[in-house]
């Protein structure tokens, strides 16, 4: 053993043990120090991520939640293929205020990219001070010490468990960089590890926040009229009050919930008080519809991108396409749900929240409590696919318990509100114009139109619950994200070689409706848009779309994606598009930094009813390294079927007093009868390479395929979402 | 007093008689796998067999259900010796958030219960109540084939024919 490494272990003993969980900018190390991977780089400190006990139980912190993407099982892949132990030698601790790093957000398809980066790193660094601490106590070279099934292997035979070695040194020391992965022995990551999460949820067990039941718990609603900005009218609440099994009718300012024994008891005391009637107290809305409503609300101008060069020839082809979406609904199939209780002047809040850290702040704003006395851990729901009514439900959940201290309330919303008071997916509009010379693009426009593509609360103003009480807390003003995330101009920069090219994005701040981010943000909007123009200009040119886009194309990666997914479609062989049968191809990288997607598409167009069918779906993606791949194929066919669903089928109702769209009979979405016949997945491994975020990446490729075999068959093309019957029908008449 | 016969067993729930089932199964006795998603009969989440049929367990009273048999996901196995249908769902890795997988797999149950040759159309017509948000469907759809064959029978790929 090396004295360096003698003298470091030694030097470990010194370390001052401080709070695991304090961030960079908090920490005690002076000195400047190399960026590490990851949130690693915010929390460097080891036993933030990882826990080892003298029983050998290792226990992995993620700031991350669990949204039905897979999530804890790639992370427990991620830790204990790097630790070399089995995955059932890892329990993982997934979002809570209490326990785990502060990483945000879950969203983006970011967990894995920060969250994993982290883990991974953490856990090669702890791999190798175990590695080295029995190296210390044998008296022998590290690269003599094998580490696999949760111990240290000698060469003479002998081994110490994880357990013994880790009482040997702490884990409270930062990470170093560039610590090399583990080379030898079986490996997890890059197999389809069965999700941790399924047995539970196809056998009836304990899986979600609407699942959990504690001794004494109440069943809470909250009670609101039936869309956002409606308002009840007042009603009998003493009455209410001693119906069977109400507990108590809390109201404050205008928020009201009701408590029960039971749950049936709490949903007929709200339909009680919602027989009362209702009103739209502010303005309107917009007669007209959405997306053309904010079109003609002031914007301001926020640039995308700039790629200067030389101007377009005078005698180029100059195309433009305008495209719009609907307002689109996240409608999760479980109505959001909370459980709280309020014990020792705070509050316990179980939620299916993606930011349990930006939660509590909301929350402890709202009740006028310290942060410290609130707790929110984070629970799965039903799928969310952004933000839907989860920290609202907290909110609702912690007012009405606040009610009731020492008794657990566990509040849901009912359909109607889920469907009446969810943030929508704005409405957008995007205008492209581009010059053709020779057959290549010479100049490109891009202008989107849309309202802001995240209002997630960071204050108490965030919440519905805070416009409800006496005073009101102020609304948070919304603001675009910047680039090269972007919100409403997320993907509003073409991966496409370009050159002469500008991008703008027409951020509306007024929202007339309540507006927030959905799966993909503006994603699925741009990428509809650029790639349904990059095929009329490929028409306009004469060329196929797929050689086209590839001779646009300098990405070796955005290629080979592209030509993975059109050589197992069979592409080149396809018949002629027309006479009601087309085929559509479409391609984006997410962000332009996370997972690549390529979609290719069949569709049969029927003329008379305007009905569309997908007789077949092949999608290729790079996600950097797959750690589990199966999980990326289960996020991209979702991926494509919801983005299918959004595409064809919906477009949220409104009129000038309220959302209709107020359950799935005037809102639905694809079923079973509507789907594709097949949809295949192919994934492209590149092992060593960072992680890309997979969970967003198949939305707008999908929609822009679909568009495009439609306009194949019927030699028209629809630029308007969504692609109804109805809409097919009347451009097919036209 | 209302007596419910819940997977083959009797039980007493002091609830109103206008109570819906979902509500009994959940609450009174403590079963997670009926899921409230809508409580009007639109996508069956809460979807259980009574009788051997599927049904909306959220549209039905208890008072409705005294001399009928109801059975729930949890009659299907256990997580160690799980039925047909949950080890083909686990065996697709048919889920991702997975809120409606109970219900779908009991109404999956109903149809191969009456047969394990269904044609992929009349699989997809018998699943088109169930919503799921998360695009689960493919993997439902190859979850059900894989229990039909391990039932003994098989569902005849005729998607193509159907389009
Ligand atoms: S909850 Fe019963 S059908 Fe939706
Ligand atoms: S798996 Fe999430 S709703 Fe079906």
């Amino acid at each position: 053993m090396s004295a360096l490494t003698r003298r470091r272990l030694l030097g470990q003993g010194a370390l001052v043990v401080a709070f695991s969980l304090s961030r960079r900018a908090m920490g005690q190390v002076a000195e400047k120090r190399p960026t590490l991977p990851g949130d690693l780089d915010k929390f460097p400190l080891l036993d933030s991520w990882i826990r080892i006990d003298a029983d050998g139980h290792i226990t992995v912190f993620t700031g991350k939640a669990e949204l039905g993407q897979g999530l804890k099982t790639a992370l427990v892949q991620v830790a204990a293929d790097e630790l070399a132990v089995p995955p059932a030698g890892i329990e993982l601790i997934t979002a809570d205020t209490a326990r785990t790093p502060d990483e945000g957000v879950t969203a983006g398809s970011h967990s894995l990219q920060d969250s994993g980066t982290a883990i991974l790193n953490a856990a090669a660094n702890v791999r190798v001070l175990l590695t080295e601490a029995a190296a210390w106590r044998w008296l022998v070279a590290v690269e003599e010490v094998e580490l696999h099934d949760g111990a240290a292997h000698a060469p003479n035979g002998d081994s110490l468990g994880y357990g013994e070695l880790a009482a040997m040194l702490s884990l409270h020391v930062e990470a170093k960089p560039n610590v090399a992965r583990r080379e030898k022995g079986v490996r997890l990551i890059g197999t389809n590890l069965p999700r941790v999460d399924i047995p539970a949820k196809v056998t009836g067990g304990v899986a979600y926040v609407q699942d959990m039941r504690l001794p004494g718990m109440l069943h809470a609603r909250v009670v609101r009229g039936p869309s956002e900005g409606t308002r009840l009218k007042p009603a009998d609440f003493d009455a209410v009050a001693r119906m069977p099994g109400v507990v108590q009718v809390v109201r404050d300012g205008g928020f009201t919930a009701v408590l029960a024994t039971q749950e049936w008891q709490a949903i007929k005391a709200l339909q009680r008080l919602q027989s009362a009637g209702w009103d739209r107290p502010g303005a309107k809305l917009p007669a007209e519809d959405m997306r053309e409503a904010i079109r003609r609300l002031p914007s301001r101008e926020v640039p995308i991108f700039d790629d200067p060069g030389p101007p377009a020839p005078a005698d180029g082809k100059v195309v433009r396409a305008r495209y719009s979406r609907p307002c689109l609904m996240h409608g999760s199939i479980g109505p959001s749900c909370a459980v709280a209780l309020w014990e020792n002047d705070g509050v316990t809040v179980w939620t299916h929240s993606q930011g349990v850290y930006p939660l509590r702040k909301s929350l402890a704003e709202l009740l006028r409590l310290p942060a410290d006395k609130v707790r929110c851990i984070h629970t799965e729901g039903s799928g969310c696919y952004g933000h839907n009514g989860a920290d609202d439900v907290a909110a609702d959940a912690a007012l009405a318990a606040r009610a009731v201290p020492g008794r657990p309330v566990r509040l849901q919303w009912m359909r109607e509100q889920e469907h009446g008071w969810e943030p929508l997916g704005s409405a957008m509009v995007v205008e492209l114009e581009a010059t053709l010379a020779d057959g290549r693009i010479a100049g490109w426009r891009h202008d989107v139109w849309s309202n802001a593509h995240s209002t997630r609360p960071a204050t108490a103003g965030g919440l519905l619950a805070g416009a409800e009480l006496d005073p009101p807390f102020p609304r948070q003003v919304p603001r675009p994200i910047p680039m090269p995330e972007g919100g409403g101009h997320r993907n509003g920069n073409p991966l496409y070689a370009l050159t002469n090219a500008k991008g703008t994005y027409h951020f509306i701040e007024q929202m007339p409706v309540r507006v927030s981010a959905l799966r993909s943000l503006g994603a699925h909007m741009n990428v509809f848009a650029i790639e349904c123009f990059m095929d009329e200009l490929a028409q306009a040119a004469g060329a196929d779309p797929l050689a086209f886009r590839l001779a646009h194309m300098a990405d070796g990666r955005a290629r080979e994606v592209m030509q993975t997914a059109a050589d197992r479609f069979g592409w080149a062989g396809r018949a002629q598009g027309g006479g009601g049968r087309g085929w559509g191809f479409a391609f984006a990288r997410y962000k332009n930094l996370a997972a690549y997607c390529a979609v290719a598409m069949e569709v049969a167009v029927d003329r008379d009813s305007g009905d569309i069918k997908i007789r077949r779906v092949v999608a290729a993606v790079d996600s950097g390294e797959a750690v589990n791949p199966d999980g990326i194929r289960n996020q991209i066919e979702g991926a494509i079927v919801q983005s299918l669903s959004w595409t064809i089928h919906e477009a949220v109702a409104f009129d000038t007093t309220h959302r209709s769209s107020f359950d799935w009979s005037a809102y639905p979405i694809v079923r079973f009868d509507a789907l594709p016949a097949s949809v295949e997945v192919h994934v492209i491994d590149r092992p060593r390479q960072p992680f890309l975020g997979t969970g967003e990446a198949g939305q707008g490729p999908a929609a822009a395929a679909l568009a495009n075999a439609v306009a194949d068959a019927v030699s028209l093309r629809i630029r308007d979402m969504p692609l109804a019957p109805e809409k097919v029908k009347a451009v097919l008449r036209s | 007093m209302i007596t419910l016969t819940v997977n083959g067993v009797p039980h007493q729930v002091d609830a109103a008689p206008d109570t819906p089932l979902l509500y009994a199964l959940r609450n009174d006795l403590g079963l997670n796998g009926a899921k409230f998603g809508c409580g009007l009969g639109q996508c069956g989440a809460c979807t259980v067999l009574v009788d051997d049929k599927p049904a909306f367990s959220c549209l039905l009273p208890i008072a409705a259900l005294a001399e009928r048999k109801v059975r729930t996901i949890e009659s299907l196995g256990t997580r160690e010796k799980p039925g047909a249908l949950p080890a083909a769902f686990e065996a697709e890795q048919a889920a991702q958030c997975g809120y409606c997988i109970a219900g779908m797999i009991m109404r999956a149950q109903a149809l191969l219960e009456r047969t394990t040759r269904p044609t992929e159309a009349e699989l997809r017509a018998h699943m088109a109540p169930n919503l799921c948000r998360c695009g689960t469907h493919m993997r439902v759809l190859r979850a059900v084939r894989r229990a039909a064959i391990a039932m003994g029978g098989g569902v005849r790929n005729d998607a193509e024919d159907a389009l």
